[in-house]
């Protein structure tokens, strides 16, 4: 609508002009994690302004932390520009932390403070504070446990389930014997073997530790068979032309071939494995984040079943994102993977 | 080009052509218990270091023929014969370079070119032969790159290094310049011709392309309709580079065209 010339805007305009966009443009960028501050300090208050309808020893603790969590965004978010990195992440992520702050308010205020949700099955955010840091050694011996099993199974499941793919993939006479075996078996749900596993094995830990290999090796087995059987002859023809033998065939061209193939296998037995893993320790073993989680509701402690409950979810997604790094660095090769 | 003498300055390098016979091959695949013959009868005797085109119709049987001679399928009769011997397997003596460079898309170019040494497990002691060929073809600089990140012209490049490590000497080209855009064919056409010249390796090249094979062979072979059948063996006599304009060569172009049954069409 308005034109003004250069001139104009030196004379009179420039001085207003070219602040008020610099200020708007500084609470476009900041402006989040401002907001961020304000909400964690938000939860800081209403941890501490009300008493708590309970007994909970954590509540100031958590208060103060916030008021920490608030004063790090609000110094983070000031200096961002001299922060590097650092400062750029938090730019980025400072939405979360609204809705983040948001969350742990109502959370709080619905729970601890006013009791707006049955009490027992829904625990305020400090009484699960309280579960890291009393009961963390017996949470850590079951992380190690849950870890130990889940690892050994998933290894087992997964070479076993990569060599049967390859020999299936690649010679007639082992898929003329493995394949309908495998169709009979493989699309039983591992957890259906909980009872014959448990007393045929000499120990449940061994047991449990078949049945994870199991649920692993399934998809690990159909995908490494369907991604060697689909590697383009063409690849053969050029390497036997050039002098490859049989082994070459499958360890240099096969393999590599049949790898993109593979890792959705491992992808898919990682997931099946982890149901199985807390099945497994809810009935059998004696340990490890489903046995917690067995015991935690037995004495009606749901604290320590949503902190329980935190910490597996931690590690299955723990797990696949290291799954998904081992992928990208295999498979540089291949354009357009999915990031984790 | 500038690492013209890259692969010759190699010691112990000393490539040369072998001789070729196919003798009276037919061949002819079962498609769902039906017989379909590809190839009748089909003779030629190509001497060492001639550059030898076969040319026909698409879907012949040429290919066919490359893959017998290349030693991925046996015949159904007639023998194929490199220097007296009998041509039973793949050998790196003999290598072909399809027309899709079918690049091992996990490998670098470097990995890509090492593949035959490799295979033959010769490479530690021959990595200065991958860099020689990769020099040759002119993508050193290219050595990390990984094949999506090629184009069709410097993938199909990265084809005949894989290929021309091994010092084949039966270079079997299977239309490997048929997908390429014009102007990166007629470059590569002269490459494959200083190529040629340079080590002597016997060249046997499929196309359907009457221009490309008469600027490139000594020998142009034209086949029938399939199942092939020789139709025509012509001599062409002249010295290269060639120019597509030579008049000697438009009128072999129009008999060859001929004998296609294309002659009304150009």
């Amino acid at each position: 609508m308005s034109t003004y010339s250069l001139s104009d805007g030196r004379a009179s305009g420039a001085p207003r002009l070219s602040r008020a966009p610099l200020l708007a443009h500084w609470f476009l960028e900041s402006g989040p994690g401002i907001l961020a501050s304000a909400a964690w300090m938000i939860f800081g208050l209403s941890c501490l302004w009300w008493e708590d309808v309970g007994d909970w020893s954590r509540t100031h603790s958590l208060g103060i932390a916030a008021f920490v969590i608030a004063a790090v965004a609000l110094f983070g978010t000031v200096s961002a520009d001299y922060l590097g990195s650092a400062g750029r992440a938090l730019r980025q992520r400072a939405p979360w932390l609204i809705a983040l702050g948001a969350f742990l308010t109502l959370w709080e205020v619905a729970t601890a403070k006013f009791a707006w949700l049955p009490l027992p099955f829904f625990p305020p955010p400090q009484s699960i504070i309280e579960v890291y840091t009393d009961d963390l050694p017996k949470l850590l011996d079951s992380v190690f446990a849950s870890v130990r099993l889940q690892l050994g199974g998933y290894l087992i499941g997964a070479a076993a389930g990569f060599l049967t793919g390859v020999s299936i993939g690649w010679s007639r006479a082992v898929g003329y014997w493995v394949h309908p075996v495998l169709r009979f078996i493989g699309p039983l749900p591992a957890t259906a073997w909980l009872p014959i596993a448990f007393f045929t094995f000499p120990s449940s830990w061994s047991a449990s530790t078949f049945l994870i290999a199991l649920a692993t090796g399934f998809p690990v087995t159909v995908l490494t068979w369907s991604g060697v059987a689909s590697v383009s002859t063409a690849y053969y023809d050029v390497a036997r032309t050039l002098g490859a033998k049989p082994s070459f065939l499958v360890l240099k061209v096969a393999i590599p071939a049949a790898l993109p193939h593979v890792f959705v296998g491992l992808f898919m037995g990682l997931g099946a494995s982890f149901a199985v893993l807390v099945v497994a320790e809810m009935i059998g073993v004696k340990a490890g984040l489903g046995w917690y989680l067995q015991w935690a509701q037995g004495w009606a402690a749901y604290a320590n079943m949503y902190a329980a409950l935190i910490v597996m979810s931690l590690l299955c997604s723990g797990a696949i994102t290291l799954l998904f790094a081992i992928r990208d660095r295999l498979l540089v090769w291949q354009k357009g993977t999915v990031k984790w | 080009m500038v690492a013209a003498a890259a692969l010759a300055e190699v010691p112990g390098h000393s490539a040369a052509g072998a001789a070729l016979d196919i003798e009276q091959v037919s061949h002819a695949f079962d498609i769902d218990g039906a017989e379909l013959p590809v190839l009748t009868e089909v003779s030629i005797a190509v001497e060492p270091g001639e550059f030898v085109a076969l040319l026909g119709p698409s879907g012949c049987g040429k290919s066919t023929l490359l893959r017998l001679v290349a030693g991925l399928d046996k015949p159904q009769s007639g023998s194929l014969r490199e220097d007296e011997i009998r041509i039973t397997r793949p050998h790196p003596s003999r290598v072909v370079v399809f027309q899709d460079p079918t690049l091992f898309p996990w490998r670098t170019v470097w990995d890509n070119v090492a593949l035959g040494l490799e295979a033959q497990g010769i490479l530690t002691s021959q990595r200065h032969r991958v860099d020689a060929a990769l020099d040759l073809v002119g993508l050193s600089d290219f050595r990390t790159a990984y094949p999506h990140q090629l184009s069709g012209g410097m993938a199909q490049r990265v084809a005949l290094a894989r290929a021309l490590v091994n010092d084949p000497k039966i270079l079997i080209l299977d239309e490997p310049l048929g997908k390429l855009d014009s102007l990166t064919r007629i470059t590569m056409q002269a490459e494959l011709v200083s190529l040629w010249q340079r080590k002597g390796f016997t060249t046997l090249l499929v196309t359907h392309d009457a221009e490309e094979a008469l600027v490139l062979a000594n020998r142009v072979v034209v086949f029938s309709e399939r199942p092939a059948r020789v139709k025509a063996d012509i001599r062409v006599d002249r010295p290269y580079p060639r120019h597509r304009g030579d008049p000697y060569l438009a009128d072999l172009r129009r008999q060859i065209l001929g004998l296609l049954g294309l002659d009304a069409t150009w």
